[in-house]
């Protein structure tokens, strides 16, 4: 076996079924092992950080690790876009890098890049292989660094004489790393901690993060807020975690989130984290965020403790595990009077859309909502269309959604939905994604064509990078700068010459008629090119840096000051 | 899924991230943001890029490495001991511990600030003198319990060791003499009696 060949072994002992990347010099020798599996599905892209996202999205689908493999060089730097976003948004992914020689290192060698160090702050972990038998162990342990604890993407960089070479070793039965450990039960102490809180609180609020997604905690959620009567909020990574549409759901919170998950936020006198994070999107201005409520932190992660805000109680565990504890421990709440208020705040402040003018997105993702009777799974891209699909795509099913929310990259939708749609390719994958972030990728319908992927592609043009331009107007006193995207293709001709259906979205009229032939076109991918309405604006708003009670609901009729927060 | 990493092997280290957390925690909370020096102790893999992940821990922040020693561990094989001091406010520092214990490579990382480890460094000065100016050169020498380790016509080398406020002291009081150069190791330190470092 030569050291290639255990590098797919390692992958096919995961039940990994596809890798994603591009090949390069300093790969071939993994390369060619590959024509050898006889379980890996090799996708070839057109862009390396295509490939990145592609097995992100796979793995945010699935529950598997994504796997990359690309060569040295650059096609090991255009990982690092990809790197990132996995990263923040803690999604398994292991990447392959080639590298050149082992005695060339260091020498400026033809694609040479030290991507053991560019990648180093964007990865939970990394490897530079020097010795051939060397591979297994560290082929095992990367899959379960990427896989365990707080998930995330570890890159394994190997020169091409180490993958040559053949290899001896066999692989590891466990792993020995003495720096690794993850703890997956709370202290039984400050879990009756936090039981007590829970039972002394009136208006509870559960806080559902990715890391309930991660951990397969949706039905613990569902089945904790049921018995203990308390409402659920969820980020934007935490769509799905609990369904939106159920009677004690707030949907969304933070920054584009719903009117009364926000007032909720406000008015709680308890909040538990269960996979959060206390992002700056959620909590706004940190001094006056929940400052009287109690705040319990339940995180796989012990560096989250404190490093946003201070919880009064924090639960290193496994957000599954935490919650099935937690459930024993406390009876039904009095929450009657709270859940009233929080139906008073549910009719009196809605999220609406204006039914005039043209064609809006909110609209489009409305009813697409309920065309696909809420089932489908939706990436998005990062901008307007995110929070508007976020808002109007209510999601009910755990890995449903796919959204780079910590990175907020663009150029993730398209990519990300191409590989949820190869780890399930009997369902409907939907890419929501803006007319700017989709020309970052969109190289990838070569992909999406050469597989037959019935992956659809909604690309939603207001020929605006439409999030900077609503910043631009409503702070900036609309001195517009840097955002109008002039030139934009005719996305179905575009589309027409990769041989890929596709169909042009005009009138609020049509929306249905299109979508729905859209939807019902699985021969390949479809894409619809939607003509939107040009200047409208998220709200409800939450200005960064502003407090959460400070929210926007609807648009400003004064001037406002510029933000403070950070982006 | 794999919940939980096998008890068999994965080490002697094994569940300590919360201990340290909430021992980190303690020392943080309350403090806020009131600037303070630390010294931090790790035990680390002996690996490539160690030293570049804990260094990025503090240079995303903005922080620095004030001083820094590293040298192999006793006992566990494959292993370096580090002692690192920083400056920062609290709250801070209290998350940079966290983040270096996060590390795959970082065993512990223990905040040795508030306890009452053992500290030393080490530290050569290089004093230009008459030779008229010797003999006091070499009585303060004496009263820091110096050795004298190079002598020429125009300079006297001496080494020190002490705590970091000693090579300070020693340092103001050569300083009214032609001080040249100084090399100082930086602090390491050591846990006292059964506790860890």
């Amino acid at each position: 076996m030569r050291g290639a060949d255990a590098v797919i072994q390692a992958v096919e002992r995961q039940g990994v079924d596809f890798i994603f990347g591009h090949p390069g010099g300093a790969a071939m020798p993994i390369f060619d092992a590959l024509v050898d599996s006889e379980h890996i599905r090799f996708v070839l892209t057109r862009h390396e950080q295509g490939a990145t996202h592609m097995a992100d999205g796979y793995a945010r689908a699935t529950g598997k690790p994504g796997v990359v493999l690309v060569t040295s060089g650059p096609g090991a730097t255009n990982t690092v876009t990809g790197l990132l976003t996995a990263q923040m948004d803690s999604v398994p992914m292991v990447v392959l890098t080639g590298q050149t020689i082992s005695p060339m290192l260091g020498k400026d060698a033809f694609q040479e890049a030290d991507v053991f160090g560019i990648s180093m702050p964007v990865v939970k972990h990394s490897y530079l292989v020097k010795a051939v038998d060397d591979i297994p162990r560290v082929m095992h342990e990367a899959f379960h660094i990427a896989t365990t604890g707080r998930k995330g993407p570890v890159l394994v960089d190997l020169p091409k004489d180490v993958t040559s070479a053949e290899c001896g070793a066999d692989f590891p039965e466990r792993v020995y790393l003495p720096g690794y450990s993850v703890r997956s039960k709370a202290d039984p102490d400050r879990l009756q901690e936090a039981a007590g809180f829970l039972r002394r609180s009136r208006r509870p609020l559960l806080y559902l993060g990715g890391g309930a997604i991660a951990a397969g905690a949706h039905e613990a959620a569902k089945a904790f807020a049921e018995k203990t009567r308390m409402p659920v909020t969820n980020t934007l990574l935490g769509k799905g975690a609990f369904p939106e549409q159920h009677e004690l759901s707030v949907g969304m919170l933070g920054m584009h989130g719903t009117a009364y998950a926000n007032k909720a936020v406000v008015g709680c006198d308890l909040i538990m984290s269960v996979g959060g994070r206390w992002d700056d999107r959620i909590t706004g201005k940190l001094d006056e965020f929940c400052p009287d409520a109690v705040k319990i932190h339940v995180d796989i992660d012990p560096a989250e403790y404190g490093k946003v805000v201070m919880p009064d109680v924090f639960l290193q565990g496994d957000a599954l595990e935490v919650l099935e504890e937690l459930i024993n421990m406390v009876g039904p709440l009095d929450t009657a009077d709270w859940l009233g208020q929080i139906d008073e705040w549910k009719v009196k402040y809605p999220l609406k859309y204006g039914k005039k003018g043209g064609l809006k997105m909110q609209a489009v993702f409305d009813r697409l909502y309920h065309l696909t009777a809420g089932r489908a799974v939706v990436s998005t891209d990062v901008g307007q269309h995110q929070m508007w699909a976020a808002q109007f795509y209510r999601t009910a099913h755990h890995r449903q959604w796919l959204s780079s929310g910590g990175a907020g990259t663009m150029g993730y939708g398209f990519p990300a939905a191409v590989g949820a749609q190869f780890g399930r390719p009997d369902e409907t994958v939907v890419a929501i994604v803006g007319d700017g972030g989709f020309q970052m990728t969109m190289c990838e319908l070569a992909t999406a064509a050469v597989h037959d992927l019935p992956v659809k592609v909604l690309i939603m043009d207001n020929a605006y990078l439409g999030m900077v331009r609503q910043w631009q107007n409503l702070f900036f006193d609309n001195r517009l700068s840097g955002v109008d995207l002039e030139g934009n293709p005719d996305f179905v001709k575009l589309a027409a010459s990769y041989g890929i259906e596709a169909w042009h979205l005009r009138r609020t009229a049509d929306i249905d008629k299109i979508l729905t032939r859209m939807l019902k076109h699985d021969s390949g991918p479809a894409v619809v090119h939607c003509h939107c309405e040009k200047e409208d604006n998220v709200f409800p708003m939450i200005p960064a840096g502003a407090a959460v009670h400070e929210m926007l609901i609807e648009p400003p009729r004064r001037k406002l000051a510029k933000p403070t927060g950070s982006t | 899924m794999e919940r939980q990493q096998e008890p068999a092997g994965s080490g002697p280290e094994n569940g300590r991230s919360t201990e340290v957390a909430d021992a980190a925690y303690r020392r943080g909370v309350g403090l806020g943001g009131e600037v303070r020096k630390t010294t931090i102790g790790l035990l680390v893999n002996d690996r490539p890029g160690v030293l570049m992940r804990i260094s990025q821990v503090f240079s995303r922040r903005g922080y620095n490495i004030e001083s820094l020693v590293v040298s192999p561990a006793h006992v566990i094989p494959a292993t370096s001991r580090m002692t690192i001091t920083c400056s920062g406010p609290a709250d801070v520092l209290h998350q940079i511990i966290l983040q270096l214990d996060k590390l795959v490579d970082v065993i512990h990382a223990h905040d040795h600030t508030d306890d009452a480890a053992v500290t030393r460094e080490l530290a050569l000065f290089k004093v230009a003198c008459t030779i008229a100016q010797r003999g006091e050169v070499l009585q303060i020498t004496e009263v820091f319990r110096g050795k004298t380790v190079d002598i020429s016509d125009e300079t006297i080398t001496v080494e020190v060791t002490g705590t970091t406020e000693k090579m300070d002291a020693l340092e103001k009081m050569l300083a009214r003499f032609d001080l040249r150069e100084m090399v100082r190791t930086g602090k390491v330190v050591m846990a006292r009696g059964t506790d860890v470092t």
